[in-house]
């Protein structure tokens, strides 16, 4: 019978005998974690690049290479 | 439950992002040095004796560069995907189709390199040092930013569409139904946005092209890892809360 699992045949498990995790559980740990995602992409991404929270180049220069590989226009 | 995977999400993001640091130093960092070597002959060209612009002074170290300032870079990109894409697998758990955690993580990781990283790209590659001028980088960032805006609205339409096409097409037309739905928007809307064309003459074409496989190598090791290793630590939780 092993020659005639599926790909993908790890099962279903079911969230304290519900099928989904409810949306009012979710929407506040979304709500933070979308913050802190997005106060960590910005540094990486766009601060002193397009846009400057602090003067100077630092941290442009310090994320420079990961800028660039990540695909983020560097300069 | 959510919480316990955020927290997951960006373990995995981080653990990924170390993955990928180790890719990207071992095979990026070197076409790297070679851009910045052909980025600084080509100001001492320019520049001809007037050497404000080639002494420019370094701010940060080469070795800083390639080593604490890359891998800074890509755990806090690791931590923040990691992060969203948890909050993307909680709610899509259960809703998307009754499959388990680790398909659902390595589908999800697939959908999302394709949305997040290979769309975006295909319209603004990533770029190595010396190509780009600097006057344009917030012209640059911004459609580059608008393009995956775009790549990722139109795949959560074209995920709406499947769900609402099961009923009648079945799954799995269903599937390719959505598949062409995002196809179509992200091949059309996108030709409104600018088209941005600075790679300089000289600039060899060899290595734009290594560095672009390199950066897409990293971005691979970055998902793939974080599909996978993401679903096992999913996989564990569900089972402890079941």
């Amino acid at each position: 019978m092993a020659t005639q699992a599926a790909i993908f045949d790890d099962r279903f498990i079911p969230v304290g005998g519900a099928t989904s995790i409810p949306v009012e559980e979710i929407l506040p740990w979304a709500v933070f974690g979308l913050l802190l995602a997005t106060i960590f992409l910005y540094f990486v991404s766009t601060e002193q690049g397009a846009t400057s929270l602090f003067a100077g180049r630092y941290v442009h220069e310090f994320v420079h290479d990961g800028r660039h590989l990540l695909g983020f226009p560097c300069h | 439950m959510t919480k316990d995977l955020l927290w997951r999400g960006m373990l995995a993001g981080i653990l990924a992002a170390l993955l990928a640091t180790l890719f990207a130093r071992s095979f990026a960092e070197p076409l790297v040095d070679r851009a910045i070597a052909f980025e600084e002959s080509s100001h001492e060209a320019h520049a001809m004796g007037a050497h404000a612009e080639v002494n420019e002074p370094e701010i940060v170290s080469r070795d800083t560069q390639k080593g604490e300032g890359l891998l800074t870079a890509m755990l806090l990109y690791g931590a923040a995907v990691g992060g969203i894409f948890s909050l993307v697998f909680a709610y899509g758990y259960g809703r998307f189709a009754l499959i388990g955690p680790r398909t659902l993580a390595l589908l999800l990781a697939a959908l999302a390199f394709v949305a997040v990283i290979l769309v975006p790209a295909i319209k603004y590659p990533p770029n190595p040092p010396a190509v780009g001028r600097h006057e344009t980088v917030a012209v640059r960032t911004a459609a580059y930013f608008a393009m995956i805006a775009i790549s990722l609205i139109a795949m959560m339409a074209a995920s709406r569409l499947r769900a609402m096409m099961i009923p009648r097409l079945g799954a799995f037309n269903a599937l390719l139904a959505g598949a062409a739905a995002f196809l179509l928007v992200v091949s059309i809307v996108p030709l409104g946005l600018p088209s941005i064309d600075e790679v300089p003459a000289a600039f060899p074409a060899d290595l734009l092209w290594d560095f672009r496989v390199t950066a897409f190598g990293t971005q691979l090791v970055l998902w793939a890892a974080l599909g996978i290793g993401f679903g096992a630590m999913a996989e564990r939780v569900l089972q402890t809360r079941h």
